[in-house]
């Protein structure tokens, strides 16, 4: 467990200055600590593709971008991940809370629960599930994996992670 | 006015603007017009190019950035009128080629003819929304909104092609056309 501006904070050591996404209730801490920060520092999206258009833009103007979305997202983004960014080789990291992990959840998380990290691995998108005790190594590794190979690369964020 | 001379008469215009183009033939047809490194061209992902062209105003804005659209782009992603109608960029230009058809698939009616989009740009809140559907009204446009403050929502009507469209594709590969486009957004404005 980890408190959500620590979280934030290993990010912006990063680097990352460019937040998107759709909230979820495992991610509330980190979005509030975003909107918290400056206006337009986190961008509320529409849909988890808006957002990953956003921070493609801002990835091709000079940011380092982050979007936060929960799992069923991952299936709104699909078309952006595969026809934006891995054809055209963009970097960003996805924060994905992990609805539905081990089957305990409500019922239209579980499905997406089972599958989530299946579909990043038919895409080639390199992920870690995020751990609080090796928190800094795992934001060093999405940072450095997505630039250096300009890939979105995920953390998967299960629930009680963060605070 | 066909969609290729209102795409020409607006880059003619233009000076270092960078510009998404969208998807499908409003790509093809800037590429084979009047191709130049500000221009990237979104291939694929459909509905998205408000949502690259946001991403550029807010990351960049000393710099004027265009959206090229059609109107099945905006109409795929609606709710991205909302979002540049609250950030409120003000170097954001959203202009929207609308022949009511989806012309790169065969002509397909799209839902445009029937809802107006201007309408839902202005509710959505841009700052200024007009349409225009001849070619001297959109010179005078383009040269009068870009030295406003945005987000703008131009509607250009625009007739379709009698016959299925064969516009040449984009050939920059699509990393040619992210450098190329990286380094003129590098350039100062």
């Amino acid at each position: 467990m980890m408190k959500s501006v620590e979280f934030v904070e290993l990010l912006e050591r990063q680097g990352f200055n460019f937040f998107a996404g759709v909230p979820d209730s495992i991610l509330k801490g980190v979005v509030s600590c975003l909107l918290e920060r400056r206006e337009n520092y986190y961008l509320s999206a529409v849909r988890e593709d808006d957002a990953l258009g956003m921070a493609c833009g801002a990835y091709m103007a000079g940011r380092k971008p982050a979007v936060l979305m929960q799992n069923s997202g991952l299936g709104t983004s699909l078309n952006a991940l595969t026809s934006l960014y891995l054809i055209y080789k963009t970097p960003c990291l996805l924060i994905i809370s992990w609805r539905g992990h081990g089957g305990v959840d409500a019922p239209e998380h579980l499905v997406m629960g089972e599958v989530c990290t299946k579909i990043l691995e038919t895409i080639d998108i390199p992920y870690r599930v995020f751990s609080s005790e090796r928190a800094e190594e795992d934001i060093q590794w999405a940072a450095e994996t997505m630039s250096g190979q300009k890939l979105p690369v995920a953390l998967m964020i299960k629930k009680g992670i963060l605070v | 006015m066909k969609r290729q001379e209102a795409i020409e008469t607006v880059l003619r215009l233009l000076t270092n603007e960078l510009v998404i183009h969208c998807n499908g033939m409003v790509s093809r047809e800037a590429f084979n017009t009047l191709d130049r490194p500000e221009n990237f061209y979104m291939i694929g992902s459909m509905g998205l190019t408000a949502s690259l062209a946001l991403g550029v105003a807010l990351a960049r804005p000393d710099r004027k950035v265009m959206a090229f659209d059609g109107d099945g782009g905006v109409l795929m992603n609606l709710g991205t009128l909302a979002e540049v109608g609250s950030i409120k960029p003000k170097n954001l230009f959203h202009l929207c080629f609308d022949n009511g058809v989806y012309g790169s698939t065969g002509n397909q009616p799209t839902l445009a003819r029937t809802v107006d989009l201007d309408q839902m740009a202005r509710s959505a809140g841009y700052r200024i929304v007009e349409r225009v559907n001849e070619k001297t009204a959109l010179e005078k446009a383009v040269k009068t909104l870009r030295e406003k403050d945005g987000p703008v929502f131009l509607l250009i009507k625009v007739v379709p092609e009698e016959k299925y469209e064969t516009a040449g594709r984009v050939t920059l590969s699509p990393e040619e056309i992210r450098d190329r486009f990286m380094a003129a957004v590098g350039r100062q404005a």
